[in-house]
Formats: C-alpha cells, sequence, structure tokens
C-alpha cells in the first residue's frame, strides 16, 4: 500500500486556504441546479395565487404610474420632452432588476443554512440563480415596456417623442454591469450576514436610499439645473450611468458619459471581486458559525 | 473479509491526519454590535458582557477537536461502517466528506463523486410535484438534467408513488413523502455514498428494500459506501468493514463483528462522579440560562444495578437566572444508542439567579432488563409540551442492570429492554369447549 504509484485524485479536501477558492469547472457542471433553483422560484412562487404570474407585471405597472403622478405630475422631476411614464417605467425597471439582485442574494447563506448543512453543492449557485431569476423578470417587464414604447411612438407624441439610438446595442453590456453590480454586493452582504445579522436589517433600507440616490424618480437636467454641484457627486453613484445610458438608449433623453459608464464597469468588478473572496472565505467553514 | 481476496484493492478516500476543531466559548456575537462590546470590554479588561452565564472565562477560547487525526484508507466497492458514542465525531467526519464544512488540518483525497444523504427529502418543496421534486433534488444531490432523465421511470418505480407523481408533495403522507426521497438518493450514479442512518424511513417492508438497494449499491455495482448508524443489526446486515471512533480518534478499524463488541465496551460503568461543568452540550443554547455542574450516583463505587434496586443520582446545577420551574426529565438508551424510553418529567422546584443547587433523585430500575444503559440528561423550562430545553450535557451515564431475579428465564434479546409489570388476569372461566 505505502508503495501505491502516485494517485490520480478528483477531488482533494482542505482547510479553507488562499483567497480565491472558487471552483468555476465544478459551477458549471452544476449548471443543471441553477436552472432547477430558477424554475423553482416561478413555479411555487405564484401558487396558490389569484393573478399568478401576472404580478410580475402588475408590481412595475403600479409603481410606474405612482412615479408618474408624484414625482413626474407633482414634483416635475421628469426628464421635459420624453412622456414620463416611459421615462418612470425605464428607470424603474432596471432599479428593481439591481435590487432584487442584491435582496435576492443578500441572505444566501442565512435563509439556505438548513439545507447547506444537510447537502453539498457549489453555494455560488444560490446567488448565481437569484440573479437569473430577476434577470427573467427584467424580460418581462422589458416586453410590457415595449408594448408601451409602441403605443407612444405612434399614437403618444403630445405627450413626448421617443426615439431609440445606437446604443440600444450597448444595453446587454449595461445589464450585465448591472447584474455584476448587484451580485457583487448581495454575495458581500450574505457573506457578513453570517456573522453580523444587523446587516440582512440595513440591506432593504440601504437599497432604498440608494435609489434616491440614483437618477430614477428624477431626472439629471433637474439636479444640473438645481444643484449642479451634486453632478459628479452623482456620477460617482456606479448605478447612475447604467441608468442613465438605459434611458437615453431607449427613450433618446438626457446626456451620457462613456468616461463614467466604464468607471461603473470598473467598479462593479471590483465589487464582484470582493464578494467572490468573501463568499469563497465564508462557504466552507460559515455551517460553524451560522 | 471477502474484499482482502480481490487481488487490487483501489483506493477512493484517501483521509490523512484529518483535524476539526471548534473554539469553546467563541459562539460568536451575532450583531455587530455584540462584538464591539465584547472587543472594548477585552480591550479594557472588563468582563465581557455577551459572554454566557457563568463560562469560565479560563475556558474561554479554549478549543474543542471534534476529530483529532484521522487516517484512513476507503477502498472502492466497501461499504465502511462508521461507529461511535454521540460525540466521537462521526458526524464532524460525515459533514467534512460531504463538504459541508472544512477541516482545521489535514485533507481527504478521493475519486469521483461523494453523495452525501445526510437527510432525505433535502430540497423538496412542497408545492412542487413529485416529478419536479425529484429533477430538483437530483440536481441538488449533483446529478445532472440528463442522468435524472435516464433514471425516471426507476426512480418512480422504487417510490411506489407512481400514481401520484404529479401532484404536489405537500398533499403526501409523510411516509410517501420519504419513499420518494429516498428513491431520489438511492438512484444517484456517485461514486462513493455517504449515508447517515437514513434507512430508518417508511414502512418495515420499505426498509427492508432499502437495505437490499444499498446493498446493491455496494456490491454489485462496485460503489463505495461509507454508513453511519446506531443501529447494529443494520450495520451487520450492510457493512464489509467498519471503524470505531472515540475522542475524535480511530480505535478500530476491521471485521464488523469486532468493531461491534468494541463499541459496546466502550460504555464505561465504572464511572460514578461526572463533572459537567466544562463539557460540551447537544445544543448551541443548552446550558447558558442554567447549567449542570457534576452528576453522582450516590453510595455507588461502580454503576452497577441489581435489578430493583433503586438508582440514586445526585445532580449540582447552577441557574443563570430566577426560574418558576425546573424540570428534568432522562433520556434512557440502551448501550448500543437505542432509545428506550423517557422518565415522566419531573419538577425540582423554583430557582433563583446565581444560585446553585444540588438535587437527589432516585430512577426505579426494576421495569429495565438486564444489560448495560446509560441517559441522557435533559433540564427543561416548562411543561414537556413547549418545554424550553435549559441544559442537557453531551455525556452519556452509563449504568449496568443485572439480573438477580431468578423468577424468571434468561432474558432474550428478542424480547427488548422493558420488563413490563405482569398483566392482571380479571378472570379465567372454565367451559366445555
Amino acid at each position: 500500500m505505502e508503495n501505491m504509484p502516485q494517485e490520480q485524485w478528483s477531488t482533494v479536501i482542505r482547510p479553507r486556504s488562499g483567497w480565491f477558492d472558487i471552483d468555476l469547472k465544478e459551477l458549471w457542471q452544476y449548471r443543471d441546479l441553477v436552472t432547477m433553483f430558477v424554475k423553482r422560484s416561478f413555479t411555487t412562487l405564484y401558487k396558490q395565487t389569484v393573478l399568478g404570474p401576472a404580478w410580475i407585471l402588475i408590481n412595475p405597472l403600479i409603481t410606474t404610474v405612482i412615479f408618474t403622478v408624484v414625482f413626474g405630475g407633482i414634483a416635475g422631476l421628469a426628464e421635459e420632452g420624453v412622456p414620463s411614464f416611459l421615462f418612470y417605467m425605464a428607470g424603474n425597471a432596471v432599479w428593481s432588476f439591481f435590487s432584487s439582485c442584491i435582496t435576492g442574494t443578500a441572505n444566501t447563506f442565512v435563509s439556505n443554512a438548513g439545507l447547506f448543512g444537510k447537502v453539498y453543492f457549489p453555494r455560488l449557485t444560490m446567488p448565481i440563480s437569484q440573479v437569473l431569476i430577476a434577470l427573467v423578470n427584467l424580460g418581462i417587464q422589458m416586453l410590457m415596456f415595449f408594448i408601451f414604447w409602441v403605443w407612444f411612438y405612434f399614437f403618444g407624441q403630445e405627450y413626448g417623442t421617443v426615439s431609440m439610438n445606437i446604443w440600444v446595442l450597448a444595453l446587454p453590456a449595461v445589464l450585465l454591469l448591472v447584474m455584476v453590480l448587484g451580485l457583487g454586493v448581495g454575495i458581500i452582504v450574505s457573506s457578513l450576514t453570517t456573522k453580523y445579522r444587523d446587516l440582512a436589517i440595513v440591506v432593504g433600507f440601504g437599497v432604498q436610499l440608494w435609489m434616491y440616490a440614483t437618477p430614477v424618480v428624477y431626472s439629471m437636467s433637474e439636479i444640473a439645473a438645481n444643484s449642479p454641484r451634486l453632478l459628479t457627486l452623482m456620477r460617482l453613484n456606479p448605478m447612475t450611468e447604467p441608468v442613465l445610458v438605459f434611458r437615453y438608449a431607449l427613450l433618446g433623453c438626457g446626456e451620457i458619459s462613456p468616461l463614467w459608464l466604464l468607471y461603473s464597469a470598473v467598479f462593479s468588478l471590483v465589487m464582484l471581486a470582493v464578494g467572490v473572496v468573501l463568499f469563497s472565505r465564508v462557504e466552507k467553514t460559515f455551517m460553524d458559525t451560522v | 473479509m471477502t474484499m482482502q481476496t480481490q487481488p487490487a484493492r483501489e483506493p477512493v478516500i484517501q483521509i490523512t491526519g484529518l483535524k476539526k476543531q471548534y473554539r469553546l466559548g467563541q459562539i460568536g456575537g451575532g450583531t455587530l454590535t455584540a462584538d464591539l462590546q465584547s472587543w472594548w470590554a477585552r480591550v479594557r479588561g472588563k468582563e465581557d458582557p455577551n459572554l454566557p452565564i457563568g463560562t469560565d472565562t479560563r475556558l474561554f477560547g479554549q478549543t474543542f477537536m471534534a476529530l483529532n487525526g484521522i487516517d484512513l484508507t476507503v477502498y472502492k466497492g466497501e461499504a465502511l461502517g462508521i461507529i461511535g458514542r454521540n460525540g466521537a465525531g462521526k458526524s464532524t467526519l460525515l459533514k467534512i466528506l460531504s463538504r459541508i464544512t472544512a477541516p482545521s488540518a489535514g485533507e481527504i483525497k478521493f475519486n469521483g463523486r461523494i453523495s452525501s444523504m445526510l437527510e432525505v427529502g433535502t430540497g423538496f418543496n412542497g408545492e412542487m410535484t413529485g416529478r419536479e421534486n425529484i429533477y430538483m433534488n437530483g440536481s441538488i444531490l449533483g446529478m445532472t438534467k440528463a442522468e435524472v432523465d435516464a433514471k425516471l421511470d426507476q426512480i418512480i418505480e422504487f417510490s411506489e408513488c407512481g400514481e401520484f407523481i404529479d401532484t404536489p408533495v405537500k398533499r403526501y403522507s409523510s411516509g410517501m413523502f420519504v419513499k420518494l426521497a429516498f428513491a431520489v438518493a438511492a438512484h444517484l450514479d456517485s461514486e462513493i455514498m455517504v449515508m447517515d442512518e437514513v434507512l430508518a424511513v417508511g414502512d418495515m417492508k420499505f426498509q427492508q428494500k432499502c437495505l437490499g438497494k444499498m446493498s446493491d449499491v455496494a456490491g454489485q455495482e462496485g460503489r463505495t459506501v461509507l454508513y453511519v448508524s446506531h443501529n447494529m443489526s443494520t450495520i451487520r446486515q450492510l457493512c464489509t468493514r467498519c471503524i470505531v471512533l472515540d475522542k475524535g480518534r480511530v480505535i478500530f478499524d476491521g471485521n464488523v463483528e469486532d468493531a461491534i463488541a468494541i463499541y459496546m465496551e466502550t460504555t464505561d460503568v465504572n464511572v460514578v462522579h461526572y463533572d459537567l461543568e466544562s463539557i460540551g452540550r447537544m445544543t448551541s443554547s443548552a446550558g447558558k440560562r442554567l447549567r449542570v455542574l457534576s452528576l453522582d450516583f450516590e453510595g455507588k463505587e461502580s454503576s452497577v444495578f441489581a435489578a430493583g434496586e433503586p438508582l440514586t443520582v445526585r445532580i449540582r446545577w447552577r441557574a443563570g437566572q430566577t426560574f418558576d420551574s425546573v424540570n428534568m426529565k432522562l433520556n434512557i438508551h440502551y448501550r448500543d444508542s437505542s432509545p428506550v424510553g423517557i422518565t415522566h418529567p419531573v419538577s425540582l422546584g423554583a430557582a433563583e439567579a446565581g444560585k446553585v443547587y444540588t438535587t437527589t433523585f432516585t430512577f426505579d430500575t426494576s421495569i429495565l432488563s438486564e444489560g448495560q444503559y446509560f441517559f441522557y440528561l435533559d433540564v427543561f423550562e416548562r411543561e414537556l409540551a413547549g418545554a424550553i430545553c435549559l441544559d442537557k450535557p453531551n455525556q452519556e451515564f452509563a449504568f449496568e442492570i443485572t439480573n438477580t431475579d431468578r423468577t424468571l428465564p434468561e432474558w432474550s434479546a428478542g424480547w427488548g429492554h422493558i420488563h413490563f409489570a405482569p398483566v392482571q388476569v380479571i378472570e379465567t372461566e372454565e367451559s366445555n369447549g
């Protein structure tokens, strides 16, 4: 036995070590599990509800109407020249995608402790599936958005003009950026909540505050007109530029800056890297502390 | 052993110097403010306000080795039984093998996939149908969709749930639920299966079917099974080799019968005094608000009792707060860890914060057949229904009952462990018939 030829072992379990300890190949092997998590979320979420999947559309629709009435109509914060309904629907779609990326992943460890304590699978499949769930929701919302867009384009000229431009082609990349940022922030929070439960409470509230620091319910031209000193500060928020680009591409309103978009991209990648490092450190032993 | 006659034994798992350390005391504040408070108190040299009441600060930060250097090689096709007392490290070993937690030192190398069945039905969702859950559970256990597709019919057939397969599992009876869950796990394609007493599912007939399936998996299909159980008869039925764990080490490795014999001997009847202040607790919340400090078998040099001899025990305990009523029961087990029964809860009276109490009680052993037993001490608040555990030391208190009752024939193992009072004959009538 001692003279056994050098064995080829497929897996080695060692004490927690290193900074980047995520097995991407293994993650890929579990891709069917990610699909299952996404499917499960949709098959179970709307069971025993009257309106069922229609809720995916009702939620953003009501939010958009309220934003349009309160922030657009009463406060007058929407961009001039475009239908404020579309202005808010676009902003809300991106933002709710981002916020559900964060809130969906932030509780990964704590809410799945029971499952994680019984069986091993790459833990990252959970946050990834949460992000994909958010992406599917966004896709459905965007379909609704385009129906409204077409209506406003042909029949709604009195509310303002809408025009798409070449930046539409950049939208997948912009959404990827938002996804990376949401996933990054979400897994940072989820890693820290294994030890500090406070963060779970802060996150819902924090995301809401973050929305007000992002031009979702108001336009940048409004900021430029009233408090121009805030402009740079606003752009330091990595979500600002993606929201602006999103609206610019679909509605042709506002101004965008590719440089700041690059900043957002770099920022998001850094957050994701930090998140993955933290996550990989926590995932192996969190069962001992949770 | 049959395995040893084979020419080449191919190792599939190699464990070297495996250790797992848990830190006593550091249970983790849980909130950021509590951690900052503790840190500030330590900086000023004051007492930490977040330590559990009565924690000995000398113990704080001390470590406990759940596994203390395990070396083990498991060969292809083996069915390895893992036995040991509670706290011997079995669960920790399984958790590390199934990668639920990481070791503190040492390493495990293995070939192929390890599937762990520490619980059946992991990830089952009541809203989803049986079929959907098969896919869900299968993928959680590491199967791809194609693999589940290929085995779907076999799984459904094995589960005996065919006609309900498209019904949400929340409508299933608990028996059907575990059958379906076991069926998925039993059809995993992984080379190594880790099982923790999951065979105790379903009715007797299904249990036998499960056991048969497990033997097939281990024997004919050339896969490797690691099986942890307290049930010696399933160990006998299933395993080709067995290890005994004690205090985080392997104390025996080899033949199943010898292993069981050694496991039985780890019951210690010569101990009559147990110091419980610093030993582990069954749950993380136990022993904080109230702590049992010691337990003695009163007036004995060994805890061997003649049938009918009262078992007198004295416990010392400290209340960390005021309680209206502290209740206690004993959970009695046979030496192979199979449960025998519990005593009816009894109140130890009210308790005041900070005081130490000594309680002496007796237990009537006349109902127990001869043999070796142990009990766990369970102290709790309120009545049994809605009881909140106060303390449950992770310590088996062993005792032995010797038969002195000459009116009975020699006790047969198949009779169980309880010697009931005779039935009350109401009447015997004579008739011509």
